[in-house]
């Protein structure tokens, strides 16, 4: 019974991620092709016929459907296009080049955050209302409201260029190069998380049941560890979705910062450039990412919580 | 409990009662802007966050006029000096001898004019779209919210990004699209709020008057949803700022020769070995801004909206 509702609820929220995915294409595809300029703008004083060549060749000579269609059926086929910019490149070889160091700073920041998050936030949630709690939270929302573009060069300055402990910016998968990336990534993730779970502990320890386990005499820490703990953490779960969205967007300035070729670091030049199919291509990959890993989210929180899945919004 | 108390004491009680309420009758006129303005005034860190606040505003909006340098002066004699009062430069000077302090104040300006005017624009989009579809309900109100989810799984930053690629980068649009895709959570919010208020005594009152529903709309929901809005207009100020700061330091958002704290910080990002000042000013203006705005919508959000939680 419940393992097929679960499984209805999966199925129906996924035929909901389709036209989410298909306004996503459409609305970068028009986007772009109603820019002003193309991409050959810059190539100075290219005579005509090469600019028809050039066009040819990259079909924008068709009608505008066309192309749309065109670029539809490619996509649904995995397959971005070459890029404007980065000549015998295509964009799926600039993403997979990127996106696996993208991907692993990424996890990483997630995982320091959640954990980092939750503990600070049972601790702060433990002496609510005391010295300790608001001196983290405080803390916290210096967190939330530091840029991250803001936090790197201050982690530069003190930690690689005055101390010298560490490298100030590249990328080797060595451990030295990662940590700054990812702690910056990290950092305002774990303020909110931390901020989540600490509101969510609070309202659990003062439910029935958790006086009721205290009232049987079970120690503190397993009240907490057996009882308060998975409750408490929901919130935290359903926020992994949107923390997601805001790492991949993180990403994009802290690749810039450390001078890391991921993913981001290429969106950005491709930006700049006015380089089409790539800025296309990876804001329809990250948006498959980011809208993929919001359904397990959410999967995830209806497996945890039964009781909330059906009632939408509380 | 008890179900029979004892005819004097409920003699008592009615005049006592009547009395109390006699008292209280200069109390009743309280509004729920007295009742939250109370409630802030107890939340010291948002007093104090709205104090620094004015103050950051005003340094802003007056400060460039009482300063000896424009904030594209070249000072030659001092280029690239450490703060000092000597030179006059009190946060110092950047690579080709602007002062960093006008720089600041007047990037300041920016940076809090895009907060204001795209907030504004996600403002007006968000609670026309929520209270419409809150109000008519049914069909029209499924549709839309639906499309809201919809836009609401897409990597925002993104499409912000692809804007400014795609039409040029102008401050204007910097406004419209920061707002145009930050109104998503105002329209919830008003969407949840108008249904609430929809099925109260006096909106019925009023349609059963006979006044037609956009009338009712501007002057009966709109009105009472007031305190929610104010909440989300100062937690989406920050927001605003944050981002517009986000594309500048890119180097996608406000272009040369005006800037914004984000640009600026980019600019002593890169210089910031040879000079640091030039990345910590702005850096500290931009950062302390955000954090007062955090908890001035936190100390507003409790107290104009106690429920919520967070």
């Amino acid at each position: 019974m419940r393992q097929e509702s679960l499984f209805h609820h999966a199925s129906s929220r996924l035929l909901g991620l389709v036209p989410t995915l298909l306004l996503l294409v459409t609305i970068s595809f028009f986007l772009i092709r109603v820019a002003p300029g193309g991409p050959f703008d810059a190539e100075m004083a290219a005579p005509p016929e090469i600019r028809a060549n050039l066009e040819a060749k990259y079909h924008l000579d068709e009608p505008l459907l066309q192309q749309y269609f065109r670029y539809l059926g490619e996509i649904i086929a995995g397959d971005f296009g070459p890029s404007f910019q980065y000549k015998d490149w295509s964009v799926n070889e600039l993403i997979a080049r990127g996106f696996p160091i993208s991907a692993t700073i990424g996890g990483l920041a997630m995982v320091l955050a959640f954990f980092a998050g939750t503990l600070i936030g049972i601790f702060a949630a433990l002496r609510q209302n005391r010295l300790a709690d608001h001196a983290l939270m405080g803390i916290g929302m210096l967190g939330i409201s530091i840029p991250n573009f803001v936090i790197a060069p201050l982690l530069i300055l003190g930690l690689a260029i005055y101390g010298g402990w560490l490298p100030a910016s590249g990328w080797d998968w060595s451990w030295q190069r990662g940590v700054l990336p990812v702690v910056t990534l990290a950092l305002p993730a774990i303020a909110y998380i931390a901020r989540l779970t600490r509101g969510s502990m609070i309202e659990v320890l003062h439910s029935n049941y958790i006086r009721t386990a205290r009232a049987k005499g079970l120690p503190e820490h397993l009240v907490i560890l057996r009882h308060a703990l998975k409750p408490a953490l929901l919130p935290v779960i359903s926020y992994m979705g949107p923390a997601t969205a805001a790492m991949i967007t993180g990403s994009v300035v802290v690749e810039r910062i450390y001078s890391i070729p991921g993913l981001g670091s290429y969106f950005v030049q491709g930006a700049l450039n006015r380089d089409y199919t790539l800025v296309m291509g990876v804001v329809v990959f990250y948006g498959v990412v980011i809208i993929l890993l919001n359904f397990i989210v959410d999967l995830v929180y209806a497996g945890l919580n039964p009781r909330i899945r059906y009632d939408e919004g509380r | 409990m008890s179900e029979a108390p004892n005819t004097t004491a409920t003699a008592r009680s009615v005049e006592e009662v009547f009395a109390a309420a006699m008292a209280e009758e200069d109390v009743r006129g309280r509004s729920l802007w007295v009742d939250a303005w109370h409630r802030l005034q107890k939340n010291r860190a948002a007093i104090v966050s709205g104090v620094i606040m004015l103050l950051v505003v005003l340094a802003v909006v007056v400060g460039p006029m009482l300063l000896p340098w424009e904030a594209d002066f070249t000072d030659w004699e001092h280029a690239s000096t450490p703060p000092s009062l000597e030179t006059g430069h009190w946060f110092g000077t950047d690579a080709v001898g602007r002062d960093i302090l006008a720089r600041t104040l007047e990037g300041g300006r920016i940076s809090l004019l895009v907060g204001l005017v795209a907030t504004l624009v996600s403002l007006v989009i968000g609670v026309s779209y929520g209270a419409i579809a809150g109000y008519y309900g049914g069909m029209t109100d499924r549709i839309m919210m639906r499309s809201v989810d919809i836009i609401y799984a897409l990597p925002f930053m993104f499409f912000v990004i692809l804007l400014m690629v795609v039409f040029g980068r102008n401050i204007i649009l910097i406004f419209v699209a920061i707002g145009a895709v930050n109104w998503l959570d105002m329209a919830r919010i008003v969407r949840g709020q108008t249904l609430s208020l929809k099925n109260t005594e006096f909106v019925e009152a009023a349609r059963a008057c006979g006044v037609d529903h956009r009338a009712i709309i501007r002057r009966h929901i709109v009105p009472n949803l007031l305190g929610v809005v104010m909440v989300y207009i100062t937690l989406t100020i920050p927001q605003v700022i944050l981002v517009e700061s986000f594309l500048s330091f890119l180097g996608l958002g406000v272009q040369e020769p005006m800037s914004s704290w984000g640009a600026l910080v980019n600019e002593g990002a890169q210089d910031m070995e040879s000079a640091p000042w030039t990345l910590i000013f702005p850096a500290a203006f931009l950062t302390v801004t955000l954090y007062c705005f955090n908890y001035i919508g936190d100390g507003m959000r409790d107290a104009l909206d106690p429920k919520d939680h967070l």
